[in-house]
Formats: structure tokens, C-alpha cells, sequence
């Protein structure tokens, strides 16, 4: 078995991490000026959880992506891998110059991501509420190798709406798939809507509690908090499957977009362009909205 | 056929192990069909290769995959009423190096995870075996929510999917054995698992390569699955009206051996198809593609009339479509001009 510890370790800076999320925020605006629209506002409000996930736990060796042994990500709610790509691309995985054509004809990288194409996806996603029944039994296929892998899942809060997570939610609490993590990107938006609105999916720990899952919730623009989660998983295959609940702002980081139904697909042009790349860069100011803004 | 045989015939009852020293279909013993092999078939491969993986969907004592749990019960999975579920799980287990067989229903894979099966396992390329048995109306008086008569059409639009009939129990292992290391996903797509015997012993098959199991100038009955026991019955009776029927099983339906049917146009008079699906989309307008490209003969799809089928136990539904051998025959005349 493999030793338990991040290939880049956990030793990195609290400040490194939130440079991290910066950069995912910064190449989300960028790719999407190339394709002329992308999903800013829910790929925002998870950039802390992926510079958390990629740079400061998954035990990954971007120099073999095939790695039998490595953990998996899959990105259930794929259409934010606009802001996986840059990751996958500043590890190593592939150069970053191919990313000068993201969407165009021709490029491995879509809207939403495409395993056969990307060195280091681990599944294509795009097709909502499929995502956890990948990770299932990406997990349950490390009994029989007796391997020690995790499966980390991350899932929107309105991709709850969709029945299959249920189905998998069950399967992972009755086959108690302890190396399974979940992590709901609870952003409190979906397109139409504020979940809550839409169809409502709280409480979303005690639902997943009551399938069986060990429950944490946590702020996910909190980088402390969010790897502090991380450390409080349990090794082992089987026991219970693992929920983090992170609460977290759709479009955070950049004011306009924060709670508005507005920028889930958008393309800034301009000086609008110029003003959120600057202020991307100053780093996060204080939440700009505690409501749903239409 | 009374009700009950219907029932039993059907393979649904859990308690179909007693019938396994008590039925017979058209000769061929219960241990020697389709029913009765899978499970076993399947361990054997588990015991020579450690990828292999089992799911079901509650449905275990229905395809018989209890004797695969009982002999690897480590690499079975029941994944309960929630099939789309397991396949989705099956193609995550296949990007981690396991090759999964997930069976149930025809109707509850191939028609109810279309859209797992094709974003999932086809699109990713991965080494999933959908085993849908009971396909066509062999689930008989239990009714079109658990037929597949459009499962064909729907699998084969799908990239980079490969599609199996397979005809009868010595095929399907056939089948099982070949699509251990074959590239990408595959729907296998199996009958009632009472289907007669058309191979004495296990057959050396290609995937994508059709069998030709009889040679004929005057017509050729292409069909595939259970039907292809029907064409030959069918052919053996023709004989008397002096028609020398060839018959090819058709068993994969993509891809297609486009080469098989060219021969069949070019050599012989006419070209009927047979198939226990809808006649739109399955094996007939698989065949009339290629036709249309090539020589024309006289041609005619044979299947399921597009409507929904009747009630009735599965012998009496192939009589009333004529999906038996004597209603083979009667459209094999037709075709010729001799109804």
C-alpha cells in the first residue's frame, strides 16, 4: 500500500493555498473570455475546496496519472472544469499552453471534462447526479485489489435534486464505503433559482447522516476549516462514507457575482473584465450578499 | 401454454432450481440453457481472472448470478432496486481496473439507463458488460414495463458501444469468454435464459464476425438471439417447398458484419431479417443500411409490428407475432412469392 500523505504535502502555507484559489478564480475568467461564456459563479464558490483538494491532500503523482494506487477526484458537478483544468495544468499534468485554445475546435478541454482527453480527470462528468455512483464504485473496486486509495466526489447543492445521488448515497452507507469522500459545494444556487426556492435540499447533513455518512459541515471559503476536515478522515476502506458539507457563496470573490442569479453562465467583456481580474487579485473582501440577489 | 409454464418458462420464480432436473425446452436440457450457465460461466472466468466483478439489481435469483455470489462472494455486488445506480457504479469500478458484468432486466438497463450506459461506460471507453437478459417480450404476461423491444435501437446509436445477441447457451459463454479483454463498453443482450440449443458446443466466435450456421441460394434468414433457432427450424421446413434457405446469425449487431450481408444480397435471391425487437431500429434496419449501399434484392425486416405487445405468456405472444418457426416460415413464403 501506498503511504497516506499528499504528494505535495501539507506542508504548504495557508497563504500558498489562497494564492491557489486566486489563481483558479483568475484562469476562470481568462478561459472563459477565450470560449466567450463559462461558468463563473459556481466555479468561484469551490475554488478554495479544489487549491485544498489538489495542492494540500489527494495523494496524486501528476508524473503518472495512470497511477493504480493515486486517489481520485471526480468532478460530479462538471461544468466548473474550467477550474480544474488550470490545476491540472500547474501540477503538471499537461503544459499549460493548450489551454490558449480551451473550447475551441478541436481542444481536449469542454465545458464540462472528458477523461479520455485529460491527463489526470479521472472521469468525465457534465451529466448531473452521476458522479457518486462513479466514486462508489471507483471505491468498492479498491477491496478486491486491497488497495487504500480514497475517492473524493464533489457535487453541487442543486445536483441534489437529482435522484441517483440518493441511490448512491444509500448504496455507500449499506456497503459502508469508508474511503468514499463526498464534498457538497452547498453555493445555495441553481439556475432558476435559490435551491431553497427551486427544490429544496436542506438539511443536507442530517439527510446524508440518516443514510448512513459521518457528517461534517463546514465554511468552504475557510481554508483552515476545510483542511482541518480533511484531516479528520478516517483511513480504511470500510466503515462509513464521508461527507463534508461545505457552505459557500456562488460567485465568491467577486462582489457583483456573489448570490446573483446572474452569472452561473456569463462573459465579461471590457472594463468589466478588467475590474474583476483586479479585483480577483486583491483577494477576498467581505461577503457582498447574505441573500439570493436576482 | 398454460399460465403457469408461462410463468416458470420465464425464469422469475427463485425457486427455478427445481426446475432444473424437470424442464427441458425443445429438447435441450434445463442445464444446458442460458438460465443455468451464466453464474457459473462467470465464476469460472473469476476464478482465471481476478477484474472480474458481478452486480445485480435485486435480481440475482432471477439470472442466476447466486452461484457467482456464492463462489466470489468478495467481487458480488447486489446494488438493491437502483439500477441506474449500478451501472454508473460499474463504470467506476472498470476506471479502476476491474471489469464488471452488471445484469438485470433488459428493460431496466438497456431502456432505464440508456444515458448512464452512453455517458458512462461508452463515452468513457471503459470495459463495462451490460448483461440485459429477459430482453424482447420473453418476460410474456408481466407486460411491456418489462419488455425491451427497442433496446437494440437505443444501444446501437450509441459511439463506440458494442451490441451482442447472444442465441443460446453455449454461445453466451462464447460471448462471456470473448468479452473479457475486448476494448470498450459492450450490452450483451441474452433471452428469457430458456432459449434452445443451436450450439452443441461452446462456438469459436468473433465479435463483430456473423456465423453463417446453414448455406442456401434462394433466400437468407438473418437473425439474431433466440430467433436464430426459429430461422433454422424455419430453413429445415422450406426445404419441403424446395427453398434452400442460408441462415446467419447475426449475434453482433455493431459492429456490423456488413460483409456477411453483401454476400447474402449478391449469392442468394432475398434477404429476410428476424429479430424479437421492434422492426424499427434493431437488426432489419441494421441490415437495410447496408442494403440500400449495395445490391437489391428483395428484402424484408420480420419483428414486433410498432405497437405495444399483447398479454400473454411468451409462446403465445412468438405465435401471434409469428416470431416462431412455423410463423418464420409463413413470411419466409410471403418474401418468396409462395404464401
Amino acid at each position: 500500500m501506498a503511504e497516506r500523505s499528499a504528494t505535495h504535502g501539507r506542508n504548504v502555507s495557508r497563504e500558498f493555498l489562497e494564492e491557489r484559489a486566486k489563481f483558479v478564480r483568475l484562469e476562470t475568467v481568462r478561459l472563459t473570455k477565450i470560449a466567450g461564456a463559462g461558468h463563473y459563479s459556481s466555479t468561484f464558490s469551490a475554488a478554495e475546496l479544489l487549491a485544498c483538494l489538489y495542492y494540500g491532500q489527494l495523494r496524486i503523482n501528476p508524473a503518472q496519472p495512470d497511477w493504480a494506487d493515486r486517489d481520485r477526484f471526480v468532478l460530479s458537478k462538471g461544468h466548473i472544469a474550467i477550474g480544474l483544468y488550470p490545476i491540472l495544468a500547474d501540477l503538471g499534468y499537461f503544459d499549460p499552453k493548450l489551454l490558449d485554445d480551451y473550447t475551441r475546435l478541436g481542444s481536449p478541454f469542454g465545458d464540462h471534462p472528458d477523461m479520455k482527453k485529460i491527463p489526470g480527470c479521472d472521469f468525465s462528468s457534465g451529466s448531473l447526479g452521476h458522479g457518486l455512483s462513479v466514486c462508489l464504485g471507483m471505491a468498492l473496486a479498491a477491496r478486491p485489489q486491497k488497495r487504500d486509495f480514497r475517492v473524493y466526489c464533489m457535487l453541487g447543492d442543486g445536483e441534489l435534486n437529482e435522484g441517483q445521488v440518493w441511490e448512491a448515497a444509500m448504496a455507500a452507507g449499506h456497503f459502508g464505503v469508508q474511503n468514499l469522500v463526498a464534498i457538497v459545494d452547498a453555493n445555495r444556487l441553481q439556475i432558476d433559482g435559490a435551491t431553497a426556492d427551486i427544490m429544496g435540499v436542506e438539511p443536507i447533513h442530517e439527510r446524508f447522516a440518516a443514510f448512513g455518512w459521518d457528517v461534517q459541515r463546514i465554511d468552504g471559503h475557510d481554508i483552515d476549516a476545510v483542511l482541518g476536515a480533511f484531516d479528520t478522515l478516517p483511513s480504511g476502506t470500510t466503515g462509513r462514507p464521508q461527507m463534508i458539507v461545505a457552505d459557500t457563496i456562488k460567485g465568491r470573490g467577486v462582489q457583483m457575482m456573489e448570490l446573483s442569479l446572474n452569472w452561473h453562465v456569463g462573459n465579461l467583456v471590457g472594463r468589466d473584465y478588467d475590474a474583476v481580474i483586479e479585483e480577483i487579485k486583491a483577494g477576498l473582501k467581505p461577503v457582498a450578499a447574505t441573500e439570493v440577489r436576482p | 401454454m398454460s399460465n403457469e409454464e408461462g410463468a416458470a418458462l420465464s425464469g422469475l420464480f427463485t425457486g427455478i432450481s427445481d426446475l432444473k432436473e424437470s424442464r427441458s425446452v425443445k429438447g435441450t436440457p434445463a442445464s444446458r440453457l442460458p438460465a443455468f450457465v451464466l453464474g457459473e460461466e462467470l465464476g469460472d472466468m473469476a476464478d482465471r481472472d481476478p477484474r472480474v466483478i458481478v452486480m445485480t439489481a435485486d435480481l440475482a435469483s432471477a439470472n442466476r448470478t447466486t452461484e457467482f455470489r456464492d463462489r466470489h462472494p468478495e467481487r458480488f455486488f447486489d446494488f438493491g432496486i437502483a439500477e441506474k445506480n449500478m451501472i454508473t457504479a460499474a463504470s467506476g469500478m472498470a476506471s479502476a481496473g476491474m471489469v464488471p458484468y452488471a445484469a438485470t432486466f433488459a428493460a431496466f438497463c438497456a431502456i432505464l439507463c440508456t444515458e448512464q450506459i452512453r455517458t458512462d461506460c461508452a463515452y468513457t471507453n471503459l470495459p463495462v458488460r451490460v448483461l440485459g437478459h429477459h430482453s424482447g417480450m420473453s418476460m410474456g404476461f408481466y407486460g411491456t414495463s418489462h419488455h425491451a423491444l427497442e433496446d437494440i435501437a437505443m444501444m446501437r446509436t450509441i459511439a463506440g458501444l458494442t451490441v451482442v445477441c447472444t442465441t443460446d447457451a453455449n454461445h453466451l459463454r462464447a460471448v462471456l469468454r470473448s468479452s473479457l479483454d475486448h476494448p470498450g463498453a459492450m450490452y450483451i443482450r441474452m433471452g428469457r435464459g430458456r432459449d434452445p440449443e443451436v450450439y452443441a458446443e461452446v462456438p469459436d466466435i468473433t465479435i463483430g464476425r456473423a456465423i453463417r450456421l446453414r448455406e442456401g441460394s434462394d433466400l437468407t434468414i438473418i437473425a439474431t438471439g433466440a430467433q436464430v433457432h426459429a430461422a433454422l427450424e424455419a430453413a429445415n421446413t422450406l426445404v419441403e417447398d424446395g427453398i434452400q434457405t442460408r441462415v446467419v446469425d447475426m449475434h453482433t449487431i455493431k459492429p456490423l458484419d456488413e460483409a456477411e450481408i453483401r454476400a447474402a444480397a449478391a449469392e442468394t435471391g432475398a434477404i429476410l431479417t428476424v429479430e424479437e425487437h421492434n422492426i424499427i431500429g434493431g437488426l432489419g434496419s441494421a441490415v437495410a443500411e447496408v442494403l440500400v449501399e449495395c445490391e437489391r434484392v428483395p428484402f424484408r425486416r420480420h419483428g414486433m409490428p410498432d405497437e405495444f405487445a399483447l398479454i400473454g405468456p411468451p409462446a403465445g405472444l412468438y405465435a401471434h407475432y409469428r416470431l416462431d418457426a412455423p410463423g418464420v416460415t409463413a413470411v419466409a413464403r410471403e418474401l418468396l412469392g409462395r404464401g
